[in-house]
């Protein structure tokens, strides 16, 4: 079972503004959104958890390990970030040296990184790409490699920052069913999303962040529930939600079809 | 007015053999706001980046028929001539960063100042962009120490700031969160009554179907439909070209629900709720 622990982690950039307060979490296997406002601090606590940046106070543990204690490069092969914008993770000038490079930073093998560099592209449609240049790509494709390069390095944690930018709905649906597929592995699942409809439909747990705090946690239909809180964090419902309001229904709806079932019956 | 025309625009990028744009033809009146829609890869920031001068001047490649920006044949014209009506905010906010400026402030203003206005108007148009795109807290930060949405929301405001005639925005609202796309969106439309002509990518089609007056729907590199959000959102063919119709719209065709002021399915929130309220 993986986890990711976190103790009264605090963290600020400067010394001087505070952009994480009080951190306590216990992630596990549940697939798991990260919701929150533009610089609730999201990004920075799985850089926190990446082992990418260190708590200024308070500790976290990934499967054990205290991120303090070891490096980043280190903790690679437990814990894969794919980070929220692509130019920051992007370096090589051919798709699949880029794919290749974390698995045989690990120590995977030549073969075996190229065999898992090719399947993780073809688990996101990006195989056809895999001798151009990445910075030739689009933002889409860009973050589409960016996963690949993830996938191919098999973490058993897996942290997607922002996954579905520029995607249209066939790739949303595709990553909706790696996200499902790669928890139903075994994997520990976060992802950070500003998507609402997305978050309805896929992650079982929702994390609500807001000016460097959590404010809310749990199963996703109760986290829906709690309107107020969902808007101070200038979030929104999902389209359904907002959409079963308006015909009276007041329970957290999270699907197109879950919808049409209950306005089937009234 | 047109402000916009498009004519038999056909372009292919440098060293490809497709088309990226295959004979596309429409005309876009001052002060609409029009939503450009489709699949990835079917050249949604290819037609934006015709319209700034990119496609062709920067980018290269094959090119036929015509693009006029307010009366300005875009071949014809430099960038730096188009620039001066057509302001841009790319789909990736690391690319309209300049790298020349320490502030969010100046980052903002730096636009302004190479337009030439004077320091006083440059001072109010920062900070009544700043204050709409909700940046003031921020403002004396460093353009690269912030967070994604907050980078896309210095990009779209370097560019509201220049109130520039025509507005041409690729996917703006991708890192922001739920209240800030929506505010983006009335930011626009509150530009458009001003009689600023705009032109927006998005996936969002919710928004698409709020705030825009028509909808242009490109697949591989053509134009399928121009029409009004209800019309496009009709087709039963929506689909082929990878694309779903807003939840609303989903919901209902489902339900059956039709809005008989317009025979087609809602294609808003508020045009739902307007049907439940008639018919209680
Ligand atoms: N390198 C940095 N140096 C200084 N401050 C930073 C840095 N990176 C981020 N910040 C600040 O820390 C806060 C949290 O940023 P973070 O990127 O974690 O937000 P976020 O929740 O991911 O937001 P978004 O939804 O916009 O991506 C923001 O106020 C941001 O300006
Ligand atoms: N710089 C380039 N060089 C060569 N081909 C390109 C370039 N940019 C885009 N293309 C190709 O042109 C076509 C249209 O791409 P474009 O980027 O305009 O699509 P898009 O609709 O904006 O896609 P997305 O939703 O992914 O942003 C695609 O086939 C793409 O691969
Ligand atoms: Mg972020
Ligand atoms: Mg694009």
């Amino acid at each position: 079972m993986n986890e990711i622990k976190t103790e009264n982690v605090s963290f600020s950039y400067d010394q001087k503004t505070i952009v994480l307060k009080d951190i306590n979490l216990t992630l596990a296997n549940k697939p798991t959104a990260i919701i929150g406002q533009n610089g609730a601090g999201k990004s920075t606590l799985v850089k926190l958890f990446k082992g990418l940046l260190k708590p200024t106070e308070g500790d976290i543990w990934i499967n054990g390990k205290n991120t303090k204690e070891f490096t980043a490069a280190q903790l690679a092969s437990h814990i894969g970030l794919v980070f929220q914008n692509p130019g920051d993770q992007i370096f090589k000038h051919k798709v699949i040296d880029e794919v290749m490079f974390g698995p045989l930073n690990i120590g995977q093998s030549r073969e075996k990184a190229y065999q898992n560099s090719i399947e993780a592209l073809k688990k996101v449609h990006m195989e056809k790409y895999k001798d151009e240049n990445p910075y030739d790509l689009n933002l889409s494709q860009q973050k589409l490699v960016t996963i690949a390069s993830i996938l191919a390095m098999d973490p058993p944690i897996i942290i997607f920052d922002e996954p579905t930018i520029g995607q249209d709905d066939f790739g949303k649906e595709l990553l909706k069913n790696l996200i499902r597929d790669l928890a139903a592995e075994g994997k520990l699942v976060l992802t950070i999303i500003h998507d609402m409809d997305f978050v309805a439909e896929t992650f079982e747990r929702t994390i609500v962040m807001n000016q460097g705090e959590v404010i809310l946690d749990g199963p996703t239909r109760e986290v829906f529930a709690k309107e107020d809180i969902i808007k101070l964090a200038k979030l929104d419902l999902p389209h359904v939600m907002q959409m079963a309001k308006v015909f009276g229904i007041e329970e957290t709806v999270l699907t197109v079809d879950e919808l049409i079932t209950r306005l089937q019956r009234i | 007015m047109k402000k916009i025309i498009v004519d038999s625009l056909k372009y292919k990028y440098p060293g490809t053999d497709n088309l990226a744009l295959n004979d596309i033809s429409f005309e876009v009146e001052e002060g609409e706001i029009i939503g450009i829609v489709g699949k990835n890869g079917s050249g949604k920031t290819s037609l934006s980046l015709s319209l700034t001068g990119l496609i062709p001047h920067f980018f290269g490649g094959g090119y036929g028929g015509k693009v006029l920006v307010d009366g300005l044949e875009v071949r014809n014209s430099t960038v730096t001539e188009i620039s001066e009506r057509v302001g841009y905010v790319f789909d990736n906010p690391f690319s309209q960063m300049t790298a020349a400026k320490y502030t969010v402030y100046e980052e903002v203003a730096f636009g302004l100042e190479n337009m030439g206005l004077p320091r006083e108007e440059i001072k109010k148009r920062v900070d009544w962009s700043l204050q709409l795109l909700d940046l003031e807290s921020i403002k004396e930060k460093y353009p690269f120490d912030l967070s994604g949405g907050q980078m896309q929301r210095v990009a779209i405001a370097g560019v509201i700031a220049m109130k520039p005639q025509i507005l041409v925005l690729d996917e703006p609202t991708s890192q922001l969160d739920p209240e800030g796309s929506e505010e983006v969106f009335q930011v626009i439309q509150s530009l458009a009554q001003e009689g600023i002509t705009i032109l927006i990518v998005e996936h969002k089609l919710e928004k698409i179907a709020k705030f825009c007056d028509k909808i242009l729907l490109l697949h591989e590199g053509q134009l399928i439909d121009f029409n009004h959000p209800q019309e496009v959102f009709s087709r039963d063919d929506l689909k082929d070209y990878g694309i779903m119709p807003p939840v609303f719209t989903r919901v209902c065709r489902a339900l059956d629900i039709k809005n008989p002021l317009t025979g087609h399915y809602p294609v808003t929130l508020e045009e739902v709720t307007q049907l439940v309220k008639n018919h209680e």
